[in-house]
């Protein structure tokens, strides 16, 4: 029998399927559900300090490739928030906390608001627009991708995951600003920058007009990303992007994640898609003689 | 995935005061309860039950809203964008149905009706409004059965509400399935006459809705997704639910009063 359990940054997971954020994870019913369905662990929607309604319909829209998506941040706000992870975390769920603000002190605040709530680890999403100015998402800034992290660090006990942007030149910089900051995990990679178009109305579907691309289309890209991290950074890595299989997770985990997470399969496989996912990855590891998801993590670089 | 498709109306027809349906040519199947997400261009999107189905479809709409009030210009020959179907439909268990409708929500159960009747369901109608303009489909609940009116002012039919209609006829005539929709205190008044009779009911729920396809939870209902793990839900389930007649969600995810 092939051990899926996994660990890293001092989380022990059962097995190394997680749900990604944005997916099925406002409410604690859902959380607790989709735990219940075989996660090793869920990641809440990105929560802010106040509510907000995010981007008016549509804000997906269905692809032959995936998903594109500007949803624009809809949360209940870290306050309300404290009973839905209470649900999740006394149905006995691994929940890790996603947040966003703008700008570090926010994060702070948010983050250590939801770690007082139980949460043994704490997701940063990045992909926000630059509270300075910059014109450019904070995931996009070296110096904001440090600053934003270690302002969480400094306000939080429990580990700190950055989730970093595939929206730049080189991830593997952003990875290591990402370490100098403190963090102590890395979480690659969030949606790819993309638009439709309706030719018959000649306009983009997307009521925001772009949005982020996620699904099968963007999992070499989400592959290639956790490769290069691998290489610059010492902290374990989470990958992202496009895994529907058990062969799809594989191939971050031998690109060096040390967990994978899930999330639009979601809208194609239903709930089922982890428990799918973990068989297929354990009948590959036994046809390729491998005990141990551990025994795999990052084999692509030997 | 389900490809979004822009198609042109076909016609756009006034059913009852305040309501409009929208047809229009879409390959795109359909069960009766299913739903579409309808993409009024530049305005919004909103699950809208179907309450036509075959070769044209449509969709029956309140004027309740800013996207709902812009439709309200769209004529034939103008675009809007459909994905679906989604949903879980109405299932016919049972031979002698009754169909107790409010309001709008008369638009979730019609196709159901007309689809159950084809498939030889004998089937009675209750159908409310508050007033008389505001009964909806009176003619294809007629066409398809026995049918009985109630308005809130007793402009028309039975004075009063829906569900107490529909309890009088319950105690009349042995139904096997109830299907019901319209506001949630009306269906909780059904599902509790039904349990009380141990007839099953089968139920059409409306939440707010983003992605129409299991993802966002806008649509969180306890523990399920109005989406795809309704929108018809069965008494059991509703009696065991949390959130049915009492609590909805809003845009952020703030679990409110409904």
């Amino acid at each position: 029998m092939v051990s899926l359990e996994t660990e890293f940054a001092g989380i022990k997971m059962w097995n190394p399927t997680m749900l990604a954020s944005g997916f099925l994870d406002e409410t604690g019913g859902s959380l607790l559900r989709v735990y219940r369905e075989g996660a090793g662990a869920v990641v809440t929607k990105s929560i802010g300090p106040e509510p907000r309604e995010g981007y008016a319909n549509p804000t997906i829209v269905e692809l032959d490739v995936g998903m594109l998506n500007a949803v624009g941040l809809p949360n209940p706000g870290m306050v309300e928030f404290e009973r839905e992870v209470k649900i999740a975390l006394e149905g006995g769920a691994l929940v890790i906390g996603s947040v966003f603000g703008k700008d570090a002190a926010e994060y702070a605040l948010v983050a250590e608001r939801l770690a007082s709530y139980g949460v043994p680890a704490i997701e940063l999403n990045l992909s926000c627009p630059h509270a300075k100015g910059l014109g450019t998402e904070i995931a996009q800034s070296l110096d904001a991708v440090q600053e934003f992290t270690r302002a969480v660090k400094d306000a939080v006990d429990v580990p700190v995951f950055p989730k970093l942007s595939p929206n730049v030149s080189n991830i593997a910089a952003y990875g290591i600003a990402a370490e100098k900051g403190g963090a102590d995990g890395i979480v690659a990679i969030n949606t790819v920058k993309a638009m439709a178009i309706s030719p018959d109305l000649k306009m983009p579907l997307l009521a925001n007009k772009y949005g982020g691309l996620s699904g099968p289309a963007i999992r070499p890209v989400g592959v290639k990303a956790v490769y290069d991290l691998y290489d610059a950074v010492d902290v374990p890595l989470v990958g992202v992007g496009g895994i529907v299989s058990g062969r799809d997770a594989l191939e971050y985990l031998m690109a060096g994640a040390s967990a994978i997470q899930i999330g639009t399969a979601l809208a194609t496989g239903g709930l089922g898609v982890f428990d799918r996912v973990k068989k297929e990855m354990s009948s590959v590891l036994e046809e390729i003689g491998a005990k141990s998801v551990k025994d795999v993590i990052g084999v692509a670089h030997e | 995935m389900n490809r979004l498709q822009v198609v042109p109306l076909l016609d756009v027809v006034r059913e009852s005061h305040h309501t409009t349906s929208y047809r229009f040519r879409a390959d795109i199947g359909g069960e009766p309860g299913q739903f579409v997400m309808v993409w009024i261009p530049k305005h919004d999107e909103l699950p809208m039950a179907l309450s036509y189905l075959g070769p044209v479809k449509g969709f029956t709409v309140r004027d309740y809203g800013d996207a709902t009030h812009a439709l309200m210009s769209f004529r034939p020959g103008e675009r809007i964008g459909i994905r679906g179907p989604y949903g879980n439909a109405f299932r016919l268990e049972g031979e002698e149905l009754l169909v107790v409708a409010g309001g709008v929500g008369m638009a979730s159960v019609v196709a159901a009706i007309e689809a159950f009747v084809q498939q030889g369901a004998h089937i009675t109608t209750a159908l409310g409004a508050r007033t008389a303009e505001e009964l909806l489909f009176v003619d294809r609940a007629t066409a398809a059965g026995e049918t009985h009116l109630a308005t809130d002012d007793g402009s028309r039919g039975f004075h009063g509400l829906a569900p107490a209609l529909a309890e009088r006829l319950m105690d009349r005539h042995a139904f096997d399935l109830i299907l019901t929709c319209g506001q949630e205190k009306m269906m909780q008044l059904v599902v509790d006459a039904a349990r009380k009779r141990d007839i099953p009911v089968q139920a059409s729920i409306e939440r707010y809705m983003k992605c129409g396809i299991g993802i966002c939870d806008a649509c969180a209902f306890d523990d399920r997704l109005v989406c795809v793990d309704g929108p018809v839900f069965t008494g059991e389930d509703l009696v065991a639910s949390e959130d049915f007649a009492k609590f909805r969600r809003d845009k952020t995810g703030r679990r409110i009063p409904v």
